[in-house]
Parts: structure tokens; sequence; C-alpha cells
């Protein structure tokens, strides 16, 4: 076994789940609120980039720049006409609603494109790979990895540098005086589940391109993301990316030890952190 | 015709009854002082006015134009800005985040940007990057206070600027308040310290259970007729 490559691939496949987790991490962050349809929406992401592949015949590439506004468009209506309700003192209702959104796009899925294993096929890009010093990297995961890099670098930029990002930041602290300042905190949480949105789209492309999707894949995905989040500790986009590449590279290493450990190392690296670390390896969220 | 008014304001929390119809008028550039106890209701009255709470629309009447019923953005795109209870800082945000995001809703020309308030309060420059939870209350009152004013408002709401700070550190807050008045806000303070709200307005209210109990001009209010209408009772000596 080459433990560099392993390694590799591993940190690789962090970027996925980084990218899965990153939406995920945003929309906890400014308004506390746990979507477990998170998964179903990359799912469904991916199957509009399908659906657009194939009915107007342009690239995968192209096809997540199509559905990236549109995938926006209903993330902020989803916020602002249903989730905007959910939220409160009581963690329970946005629980209970995004997991009936869950199976609501499930099954709306298995209607309209019937269970079927599907893939999109991004060419000769597949099996597209340069050599770094000893090893070589598929460029499809080094482009999972530098989009992963490219999306915290711009999301941070967006919360620390910017009028809306101070907005953000202030009505996750307190909603009430949010609006003494002119912020209208149900458009400021329809704007991040939009953006958490176009994020989803991105981890759409590659979940769509590098492995095989069906309507019920979401969950898996959730859980991915669930981890990679805690592992790096609530509220840290940079903590999401190094829990995703823990739980990359466990997976990895684990099948390189035997195939069917993969999953398996993935989880016992994740409750091995929560075991010394239960707050996760960086945390940034108070509460 | 005054600048903004409430006529027979009522408010509830719930079933709870906190104001019985107070009528109080503030007129443009004049400053107004709240005084009473706690439990008074003059927390309730600011936070009706700034659209914390809603009420009957003309029950605030702000230019001719009913806004009681206004949520807090569309108050303060009005250009009424509050100094919430309690400061109300943005503990995620440095000095300089809290500031700029005073301006957040309203972007109105006007005299204060964030280098006249720096000069009014030099203090804030020097920690302008530290975490707004850093700075002692009498400086973190301060950055509420600038917070405010960064929508260059025409009517700043204070809401008991000095509570829990040392008498010192209130002077040099309140000294900060001839600049204010001189940009032509017109400034209403809820404010326990008597003596303080006497210097500062020109005219005064005192409430008492939700009920404005007097009204006069600061300069020609008593002492005894203030305290009687602070407490409801004569006034009894201590022995």
């Amino acid at each position: 076994m080459n433990w560099l490559d392993t390694i590799l691939q591993g940190v690789l496949l962090g970027g996925l789940y980084a990218l899965f987790a990153a939406g995920l991490s945003l929309v906890f962050g400014i308004m506390r609120l746990v979507n477990l349809a998170h998964g179903d929406l990359i799912v469904l992401a991916a199957f509009v980039i399908l659906a657009l592949v194939t009915t107007l015949g342009v690239s995968p590439i192209v096809g997540a720049l199509i559905a990236a506004p549109l995938m926006f468009a209903a993330g902020w209506a989803l916020q602002y006409f249903v989730l905007n309700r959910t939220l409160g003192k009581d963690m329970l209702p946005p629980l209970l609603v995004t997991f009936g959104l869950s199976i609501v796009i499930q099954n709306g899925l298995l209607e309209g494109f019937s269970a079927d294993s599907r893939r999109v096929s991004a060419g000769s890009l597949e099996s597209a790979s340069i050599a770094l010093g000893p090893v070589n990297a598929g460029i499809m995961p080094l482009m999972t990895f530098l989009s992963a890099v490219a999306v915290i670098v711009c999301l941070n930029q967006l919360i620390y540098r910017t009028a809306v990002g101070r907005a953000f930041r202030a009505t996750s602290d307190d909603p009430a005086t949010a609006g003494l300042m002119g912020i209208r905190p149900q458009r400021i949480f329809a704007l991040a589940t939009g953006l958490a949105m176009v994020v989803v789209t991105i981890a759409a492309l590659y979940l769509a391109t590098r492995a095989n999707f069906e309507p019920t894949s979401g969950p898996a995905r959730l859980i991915y993301a669930f981890e990679a989040v805690i592992v790096g500790g609530l509220g840290s986009l940079w903590g999401t990316l190094v829990g995703g590449v823990i739980l990359g590279i466990a997976q990895t290493v684990g099948a390189a030890i035997n195939p069917e450990w993969q999953i398996l190392t993935g989880h016992l690296a994740f409750l091995l952190v929560l075991l010394f670390k239960p707050r996760g390896l960086f945390p940034r969220a108070v509460d | 015709m005054a600048l903004i008014e409430t006529k027979g304001l009522k408010a509830f929390y719930g079933d709870f009854q906190a104001l019985f119809g107070v009528d109080i008028a503030v007129d443009a550039g004049e400053t107004v002082a709240i005084i009473g106890a706690n439990g008074a209701g003059k927390t309730t009255l600011m936070r009706s006015i700034s659209g914390v709470l809603a009420n009957e629309p003309g029950a605030i009447v702000h230019n001719n134009a009913p806004i009681g019923a206004l949520p807090a953005p569309d108050v303060l795109a009005r250009g009424i800005a509050m100094v919430p209870e309690g400061r109300k800082l943005f503990p995620s945000l440095t000095v300089e985040e809290n500031l700029l995001v005073g301006a957040y809703g309203r972007k109105a020309q006007g005299q204060w940007t964030l280098e006249r308030l720096y000069a009014l309060f030099p203090v804030l420059k020097e920690r302008r990057k530290s975490p707004a939870m850093a700075l002692s209350g009498g400086q973190q009152q301060m950055v509420a206070i600038s917070r405010a004013l960064m929508s260059n408002p025409s009517v700043l709401l204070c809401d008991e600027i000095s509570l829990g700070l040392a008498p010192a550190i209130v002077r040099a807050i309140y000294a900060a308040f001839p600049s204010i008045r001189a940009s032509g806000a017109s400034i209403v303070i809820v404010e326990q310290d008597i003596g303080q709200a006497l210097k500062v307005a020109d005219r005064v209210y005192c409430m008492m259970e939700g009920r404005i109990t007097l009204s006069g001009r600061a300069s020609e209010l008593g002492r005894d007729e203030i305290h009687k209408a602070y407490f409801g009772a004569e006034r009894h000596e201590l022995a």
C-alpha cells in the first residue's frame, strides 16, 4: 500500500465532504437551524444538473452554473415562506419540518426520475490526472478540493469583510437588536439559505460526476456533512474543511486496509474526535 | 406641530397592560427626558416608539404619518434610531463593525460619520479593532450611542444610558450630548437619575404605572412636585 497516495486521496475526498458540510454550517451558524433535508437538497441539485445536462446537452459545469441561481431562488423561498415560520426558542419544529421536507424531496425525485442509479458524465476529465511528486492526483478530486477551499475563502470574505456579512453576524447574535439597525432578520435568513443552496449546487456537481446517486442518497450525505461540521467545531468553516479531511483520510486508510471498512473507519474517526474533543477541534459558536 | 408624538398609546405584553394611554410630544431639535421608577413603563414606551413592540398605527405619529404598527427597520428608515436598554452590542462584531452595522438600514447624509464619532469618543478609535464586549461598560455605552448615530437620525431614543455606570463615566457620556443636540436631532432620554435628566433636557415627562403623571419645562419643575409624580405619594422623610 502506498501511504502517501492513500492519504492524498483522503485529503481530496475531504474536500467533497467539506462542500457537503459548508452550506449546513452556514445555515446553522446564522440561524441555529439544523436542516435535516440538506443531503436531499444536494441530491435534488444533482438531479437538476442531470436534467439540464441531458435536455440542453451542456457540460456538467455549465449545468451547475445554470442550476446555481435556480437553487438560490429555491433556497431563498424555502427559508422565507416555510422555515422562517419554524424558527423560535424551540428546536423541534425546524427538525420536524426539514425531516418532512427530506421525505417529500426523496419521493418527489422517485416520481420524477425513478429509483435508477444515475451519474453525470464529465467526459475525459473523469480519468484525467496529474503527477504531484511521487503520487498522481485525479483532476476531478483535485478540482473538488480546490472548490471547497475557494468556497470557504469566499464565504469567509463575505462574512468577515462585507456589510451583508456584518448583518449575518449581528442577526446571529441578536435578531431583535439587529432590527433596530434596519436589518430584516427574515430576509437575512432567506439570503443565507439561498447562499447555502449555491454551495449545495457546487457539492452536487462533484457528487453527480464522481459517484452514482439515486433519490435516496441524501441522508448518507447528510451524515458526512454533520460529521465534518461537528469534528471541525460548530461555526468554523475552516474547521469544517479539517473535519472533512479527517473523515476522508479515515475512510481511504480504512478502505486501504480492508475495503469493507471504508464507511466504518470514517464513523470511528468521528466518534474518537467526539470522545476527546466533544465540542470539535475549532469550536467558534458559544452555544 | 410636533415631530413625533404618541396619542393615547396603550401597550401590552400578552394579557399584561404596560401603558394606559400615554401622550407625549417631541418637537424638532428638542431634548425630552422621561423619568420614573422601575416598572413605570419607560422602556415599554421606547420599545413601542422604536417599533420593537407593535401598536395601533395611529398611536404613534411621526411627521403626520401613523407609524405605530411599523416594524423596527421601517421606523429606523424614517430616521428614528434607538440606543436600547442594556446597550445590546453585537458580541461577534468589533467596535468598528458595531458602528458600521448602525448604518446598515439607513445610509442618510448627515454629519455623523465614523471619523466624526471617533472625534466625539476618541477612546473608540483606539479600541476599534477590539471585540465590542472587551470594552468597559462606559465605553460600550459610547459604542451603543455612536452605533445609533451612524444612521444620522432625526430622532434619537436613549434608554437608560447611565444604568450601572459610575457617576464620572455618566458625566463623560452626557458631555457628548451638546454635540448631538447641535446636529439638530431631537433626543428622547429615559433616565432614572433625575438630576441628570433635569440638567440635559428642555422638557420632562414623569411616568408612573404606565401613565404620564407630570410634565413640564425642566427649569420650572420643583423637586417635591417630581417626587410626588415619581412615587405617587406625599413625601415622607425618613427619620
